[in-house]
């Protein structure tokens, strides 16, 4: 490819969103204010029971209330077909395939959708419902003795195990054997799931939001039994999905609906819901055992991790992967295994895996490296693995350690003191901390189509999401780039399942793939344009589709890699818990955007503390429901509890890599949560191996502890 | 949520006229709470009756030398009002560790006082609470109850009062006025609150129909030098899991006279009245501080998951009391 030397990079250069004054204006729409004619509004309906079945329904006296127009449930809806694979290679979530029978096989299950012809009529008759159950016994109980568990595979085995574990842990001179926990945490993105779906001269079409417009459309047609290309799904602005936005209730209710009544229908989940009907990151229990030589080097890593899954479909949160990516050691054991319990099934929340089960291994590796007596960034360095440790492949690139040097510099490491419980400010005692991260730079097929105008402009079609991350932004710059134009003479069109197979906004994946399909396109444009060929009136269209070359990439352990810094304030006396700064830096390849891309890692570091600090979803034994379900009971980190939150990069260059870009959704939150409670630890010589850190575990450590 | 009908009131009267035709209305302050639990359903009023235009917003000070805070005052006026400020800054620092600031320049001094429990169960109408439904249950005594109340709770009901702003009142003494079609009366803050017992329905001993028309602050010197600290879960935008707002008069490093009231800790804001009357007299030192905290949290009856409550109380009482005697010295 030749380049003008004098030509002007965009991709690396800060811009603002290219929707921005349309999102603070309030000129950008969002999926629930999108408005249609004769819109019926649903409200759905959810068990208050955690097992059992349906008895009766008593729709009638609701038929009867102003507004009412129908009351779907499992006497009258229409039938889906559940008996299918998607495109992400997996099942139907029952909680998605609607009123299809009369069990109910956990809490907030819906088991009707009333529609009237306004939003306020549908929320009062649905709250008006009465519904019978014949109430069995529930099992809701995480924390306890679960011999029942298995092992499940996710995109990797379930079970990886290598050398004899025993033999090597009898043969260390330090050993770590702990167990930590993690609770149920949920996405809350802040725009609720809404949809509105009506059917448009024989096409379904669907307003939605969510992170990926064709996964939903054909999970749509899939049950619903129609043709592909009968269904559209757009999805211009989302207001976060973190991994919840993929098929609901709320689209499958909003079609059942617009089907029956023959007139839109929108259905938005209110945040309570969202609590039974999102999705969430399961709870994990997470045994480590770690044994080391003494200058150090391990001989044992065993991860197990056990998370929960419903009665209904499977879904396991793979705490145990990271080991496999970050540390090798002679004997190398790792396991995720699943309960199932009558809850809803959890799903992908932000760094499935990696979040929980680096809190884990990088609180174990602090905790050796302080029995050891050598500096935890020392001890890593100690065991800096040289393929990937279980699949034995190349890494196509490892910066790890330079992120740990450069962090170093920057925080202060090498002043720091490693005794804990030594320095105060007032009432507050001070610590420092920090932990490794990783997360997989993945790539997957997209196609894109790039368009000349005759105006002069450019316009990209791509079916990407951008789900807050930018990533419309991200691939204007990355298409000015290929095409030599300025940004603002392009236009990027995304959010519409008719554009064609793109990735989902997903797995830190969805820069990666669509910004290679989008250069692939808009690079052969330019060389089509450049032999002088005129634009006609409709313009020049190129098409991609990266399947082949995605195929063709080298098998190598391909990862973003970061080191975290925290420094914490706890007072001992209240339990209080305060971050007084965060530093991550991180080696992700090649950063597009570093305007949104700083927002994406100090995003994720932020949710590290809320994961450190506040976040915990309480389920109420005795209803098998949520206590708290809301915003109110659900804490997350607020302005007051994130001070100094600083990201920054490493070049991170990958010349076998034809497009360079490695995702940076995810990694921000990896290793933050393990980096402040190993500051914790500096600062109070208390460990805590349960999140969150409370201020009551604060204050009761050492008591019972 | 149910339809309601929505009047504003002008005068008092009116406000209770309103009020008394339609036997499921409801007074409205700034809304931050009862808006909240009737989108929830917790409280399903037919009727609102706005009393935000009443002409009870002013700030005075009595004869005596006092302060009488008028019913609609929004708790952002009331923390910043200079005489507050000056007098009680107790009270100030109690109002702005609350809320957000949005919801500051919303809410009013009588509302805040009415704010019901943020028991999860209380604000879950799909679960069991003897204080929502009587008699259906408090499932929180056996179940999640890590932020419920040690001290002044029963068997029916562990729920904690969530003001902040309350707490300081209590401790200064503070006396609550109202208006009813029969007449205006007056309960003191400390009476305020009834007892949980079997009845953790009935919250206040207001009189059927009252409108709360203000709170008076009687002249308090030692409120002076006080304090409010309050311990939560996140650094701002939570309620209290224990908070505590007192004030110290020291001579010749003998306790002359102290106010000690705890928030988070029960139905209703907790005046320490053991504590006080062991401090009183006693050497301000940290050991009288701690014992007279003991004193006070020797009644406390915690449950499985909140007894960390008995020591952080403990230890607010003596790092607040401590710092104050500190400064005094100063």
């Amino acid at each position: 490819m030749t380049t003008a030397p004098t030509r002007k990079h965009f991709v690396g250069t800060a811009h603002t969103r290219v929707e921005g004054r349309d999102k603070v204006t309030g000129a950008a729409r969002y999926a629930s204010e999108i408005p249609f004619d004769r819109l019926a509004h649903g409200w759905l309906v959810l068990s208050t029971i955690a097992r059992g079945r349906i008895t009766s329904v008593e729709d009638t006296p609701v038929l009867a209330m102003p507004g009412v127009v129908a009351v779907l449930h499992h006497g009258n809806a229409p039938r889906v077909d559940t008996d299918y694979t998607g495109l992400l290679g997996t099942a139907p979530d029952p909680t998605a395939a609607l009123f299809q029978h009369d069990r109910v096989p956990h809490a907030g299950w819906p088991v009707a959708l009333v529609v009237a012809d306004t939003s306020e009529q549908a929320r009062e008759a649905a709250e008006a419902l009465v519904v019978h159950y014949e109430q069995e016994p529930h099992d809701v109980d995480f924390t306890a003795e679960h011999p029942d568990a298995y092992p499940l595979d996710s995109h990797l085995p379930a079970v990886a195990e290598k050398g004899d574990l025993e033999a090597e842990l009898a043969a260390s001179a330090a050993v770590v054997d702990a167990e930590y926990t993690t609770p149920e945490e949920h996405h809350n993105p802040m725009e609720p799931h809404a949809a509105a779906a009506r059917w448009d001269g024989g096409r379904l079409d669907v307003v939605d939001s969510n992170q990926g417009t064709l996964w939903v459309a054909s999970e749509l047609a899939n049950l619903f039994s129609l043709d592909p290309a009968s269904v559209r799904v757009r999805s211009e602005h989302v207001g976060g999905g973190f991994g919840s936005k993929g098929l609901r209730a709320h689209q499958v209710a909003a079609v059942m609906a617009a089907t029956v009544l023959q007139r839109p229908v929108r259905v938005v989940m209110t945040r309570r819901q969202m609590f039974s009907l999102a999705g969430y990151r399961s709870p994990t229990r997470q045994h480590l055992r770690l044994g080391a030589d003494a200058d150090g080097r391990l001989r044992a890593l065993e991860h197990r991790c056990l998370s929960l899954t419903s009665t209904v479909h499977e879904f396991v949160e793979p705490g145990a992967d990271p080991a496999r990516t970050m540390y090798d050691a002679d004997a190398h054991h790792t396991a995720n295994h699943v309960v199932r319990l009558d809850v809803p099934t959890p799903t992908w929340m932000r760094a499935p895996g990696e979040a929980p089960g680096s809190f884990a291994l990088e609180s174990a590796l602090d905790e050796l490296a302080e029995k050891l007596g050598i500096d935890p960034i020392e001890l890593r360095v100690r065991n800096e693995p040289a393929l990937g440790p279980v699949s034995g492949l190349p890494f196509s690139g490892r910066n790890l350690l330079a992120c740990f040097r450069e962090g170093a510099r920057r925080f202060g490491w090498a002043d720091r003191d490693p005794r804990p419980g030594l320095r105060r400010d007032g009432r507050w005692l001070l610590g420092t901390g920090t932990a490794a991260a990783s997360f997989p730079a993945g790539a997957a097929p997209s196609t894109a189509a790039v368009t000349a105008e005759a105006d002069g402009t450019f316009t990209v079609r791509i079916n990407a999401a951008d789900i807050g991350t930018g990533a419309r932004t991200a691939l204007t710059l990355v298409a000015a780039d290929a095409l030599e134009a300025a940004p603002e003479r392009v236009r990027v069109r995304i959010g519409d399942s008719d554009f064609g197979p793109a990735f989902i906004a997903g797995g830190s994946m969805g820069t990666r793939s669509w910004s290679w399909a989008v250069t692939v396109a808009a690079e052969e444009l330019r060389e089509r344009l450049a032999l002088g060929a005129a634009v006609p009136p409709e313009g020049i269209t190129v098409r991609s589709d990266t399947t082949e070359a995605v195929g063709a990439l080298a098998r190598k352990e391909r990862h973003s890699f970061g080191a975290q810094f925290a420094e914490v304030a706890v007072d001992v006396d209240t339990g209080e818990v305060r971050v007084r700064r965060m530093l991550g830096i991180f080696a992700a390849g090649r950063i597009v955007n570093p305007l949104t891309a700083r927002g994406q890692f100090v995003g994720g570091m932020t949710w590290g503390i809320s994961m450190a600090l506040h976040e915990e979803a309480v389920r109420d034994a005795g209803t098998g429901g949520h206590y708290g379900a809301d915003l109110a009971g659900y804490h997350v980190a607020a302005h007051a509890d994130v001070p100094l939150v600083e990201a920054d990069w490493i070049d991170d260059p990958d010349p076998d890599d034809p497009v360079g870009i490695k995702g940076i959704g995810e990694i921000g939150i990896v290793g933050a949560a393990a980096a402040i409670a190993n500051a914790v630890r500096h600062a109070t010589g208390v460990r805590h191996r349960h999140l969150p850190i409370r201020p009551d575990r604060v204050l009761m450590a050492g008591r019972h502890a | 949520m149910r339809e309601f009908d929505y009047r504003r009131a002008v005068d008092v009267s009116g406000a209770l006229a309103l009020l008394d035709a339609d036997p499921e209305a409801r007074f409205l302050g700034g809304g931050t709470n009862l808006v909240d639990l009737m989108k929830t359903g917790v409280e399903r009023p037919a009727r609102l009756v706005d009393v935000r235009e009443l002409p009870l917003n002013g700030i005075e000070s009595t004869d005596n030398g006092g302060l009488r805070i008028g019913a609609t005052v929004t708790n952002s006026d009331l923390a910043a009002h200079p005489e507050v400020r000056r007098r009680y800054p107790a009270l100030t620092q109690a109002v702005l560790a609350g809320a957000s600031g949005q919801l500051r320049n919303m809410a009013t001094v009588g509302g805040n006082l009415l704010q019901r429990t943020r028991c999860g169960y209380f604000a879950d109408v799909t679960k069991p609470c003897n204080k929502r439904v009587p008699g259906s249950g408090c499932p929180a005594v056996e179940g999640e109850h890590h932020n419920h109340a040690i001290l002044g709770a029963s068997e029916h009901c562990v729920a904690v009062h969530p003001s902040d702003m309350g707490v300081a009142l209590t401790a200064f003494d503070a006396v609550v006025s109202y208006e009813t079609a029969h007449g205006p009366g007056e309960l003191p803050l400390a009476e305020f609150y009834r007892p949980v017992g079997d009845t953790p329905h009935l919250e206040t001993a207001l009189p059927p129909g009252a409108l709360i028309t203000g709170v008076t602050l009687p002249p308090a010197p030692v409120a002076a030098d006080s304090r409010y600290r309050k311990v939560r879960e996140r650094a701002s935008y939570a309620f209290a899991i224990g908070s505590i707002a007192a004030a110290l008069g020291i001579e010749d490093g003998v306790v002359r006279e102290v106010r000690l009231a705890f928030g988070a800790v029960a139905s209703r804001p907790w005046r320490a009245r053991t504590a006080e009357r062991a401090l009183t007299g006693a050497p301000a030192n940290a050991e009288t501080f701690a014992a007279a905290a003991d004193a006070e949290l020797a009644a406390a009856k915690p449950l499985p998951h909140n007894g960390y409550k008995v020591t952080l109380m403990r230890n607010l009482v003596v790092a607040v009391l401590t710092e104050l005697a500190e400064e005094a010295a100063r």
